[in-house]
């Protein structure tokens, strides 16, 4: 994707350079902001990541490697995730920083506006698996998964789950909470160390989580692909572990996301709330009406 | 003592404890955020009962809706030096006696009502039973509430609708804090 090596002088290939940072950032002095509200300020990414850990609790990796199965699942991750923006506005208030106050109010007002999109675009599909609960969807896509069973409107789904939830998660090219070059880093400009360490492995780990929500409600989770009634290539497919299937479905969906990040520009503000409550919105609240249409009738697979 | 009644006290203590910081605390964003804990333990104490659907939309609407709002007011609204001067005695008096009524009022009808142990196992609430109750018109239906809320919902909106288009002929009103 971008042509360039990386490091490459820890350990073979370079492979072993995050532990190499990790314990760099661990050992990072902690600065202490004055005039900044300190207790706030140590709290903020703490709630951040609580809130991606949470979510990844719901994630059933493959059948039966599930933390907890709620019943609720889908609901869940959406109502755990929302948590954390709370942590980005905090920490841009609280260092005391024009920067930081900026970049969390363009933070706050896109995670709000773009969690509708993820939401809707999730009931979509809920519509048509008739449940909430995460393990019940995987299964329901044993003999196919819901982007082709539920064609047309899974799709749109699927498409617009992309776009908001790339928004929501912070990434380009929808950066511009921490667009470099007006903001320094937007909301975490003040934070050193690992409590930097923390927002950043938190828009990893929130990245990760969205595709393999992506993966698991669209793409079947850790279900092999199959195709109705090939009973051989069938049974080739289930010979490839659930657990491969599901990480290369997410990674698949992580790929998509790092190509909009390296293609698209940068948008403005207005522009993305503009893409947002002016389109994806409607987009969105029409494809639910057409998919409990479709599910009515019966004309999905 | 059982696993579950630790966790009971660990989440009352902390919605009293965090309650109390709410109203004391002189910095407003801090209050924003004791109240957030507020919440989430109320939730937490949902999900033990295993109503995770309310637990669920607890988190959903009041930690990452509700609370969301207000901080998001907050900080278009005051400045991080910003303390709120404590109030007088009076007020202190009053509200504490409001808070005190409003305790034992509700701890006698809590002590009033004979809560029937039971050995069933708790029931599972599924999506479905959830969504077919909220519309019927049967006996535990909950179709006029809803719709009584969303109409309530749409008068919110158009109101705030028309406040906020007040402004618009004269374009000088609020600078946008998100283009500087």
């Amino acid at each position: 994707m971008q042509n360039r090596l990386g490091p490459n002088r820890v350990g073979p290939f370079g492979i072993f350079q995050t532990i190499a940072d990790l314990f760099k950032l661990l050992f990072k002095e902690l600065i202490p902001i004055k005039d900044a509200d300190s207790f706030l300020f140590n709290l903020a990414p703490f709630i951040v990541i609580i809130a991606s850990f949470m979510a990844i609790a719901a994630i059933p990796f493959a059948k039966g490697l599930h933390a907890i199965d709620l019943n609720i699942g889908v609901l869940y991750v959406i109502a755990v995730s929302a948590m954390g923006v709370i942590g980005v506005l905090l920490a841009g208030w609280s260092s005391n920083n024009k920067y930081s106050l900026i970049g969390a109010m363009r933070s706050g007002a896109q995670i709000v506006s773009y969690e509708l999109s993820v939401g809707l675009a999730l009931i979509t599909i809920v519509i048509m698996a008739g449940s909430m609960q995460l393990s019940v969807i995987v299964e329901a896509q044993r003999d196919g998964w819901f982007i082709f069973k539920g064609h047309i409107p899974a799709f749109i789904a699927f498409v617009i789950f992309l776009i908001s939830s790339t928004a929501e998660t912070n990434r380009g090219p929808f950066d511009l909470a921490e667009a470099e070059s007006e903001l320094t880093a937007g909301y975490h400009t003040e934070y050193s160390g690992i409590k930097f360490a923390f927002f950043f492995l938190a828009e990893y780990i929130n990245m990760f989580i969205v595709a393999s929500i992506a993966a698991t409600v669209f793409l079947g989770g850790w279900m092999p692909f199959h195709v109705g009634h090939w009973g051989g290539f069938n049974q080739v497919m289930d010979f490839i572990p659930p657990f491969i299937w599901y990480i290369g479905k997410t990674f698949f969906v992580i790929f998509l996301m790092m190509w909009f990040k390296w293609t698209f520009p940068r948008l403005r503000i207005d522009q993305l709330l503009t893409l947002e409550w002016k389109y994806l919105l409607p987009i969105n609240l029409v494809n639910v009406l057409i998919m409990a249409f479709i599910v009515l009738m019966g004309w999905h697979f | 003592m059982a696993s579950n009644q630790i966790m009971f006290i660990l989440f009352a203590a902390m919605i009293v404890v965090f309650s109390i910081l709410t109203v004391t605390t002189r910095k407003i964003l801090r209050a924003a955020t004791y109240l957030l804990f507020v919440l989430v333990s109320t939730s937490g104490l949902y999900f033990m009962l295993n109503y995770q659907f309310l637990a669920a939309v607890q988190l959903t609407l009041y930690a990452g809706g509700i609370v969301v709002l207000i901080i998001f007011s907050i900080l278009l609204t005051s400045h991080i030096s910003q303390n709120f001067e404590s109030s007088g005695w009076k007020k202190n008096i009053f509200s504490a006696l409001a808070a005190i009524i409003g305790a034992i009022l509700s701890i006698v009808t809590i002590l009033d009502y004979s809560f029937s142990a039971t050995t069933q196992a708790a029931q599972e609430v599924d999506m479905r039973l959830i969504g077919k109750s909220l519309l019927s018109v049967e006996y535990d239906g909950y179709v006029l509430p809803f719709e009584v809320i969303s109409v309530l919902l749409l008068a919110a909106m158009v109101a705030a609708i028309v406040i906020a288009k007040k402004g618009a002929p004269k374009k000088t009103v609020l600078p946008n804090l998100n283009q500087e």
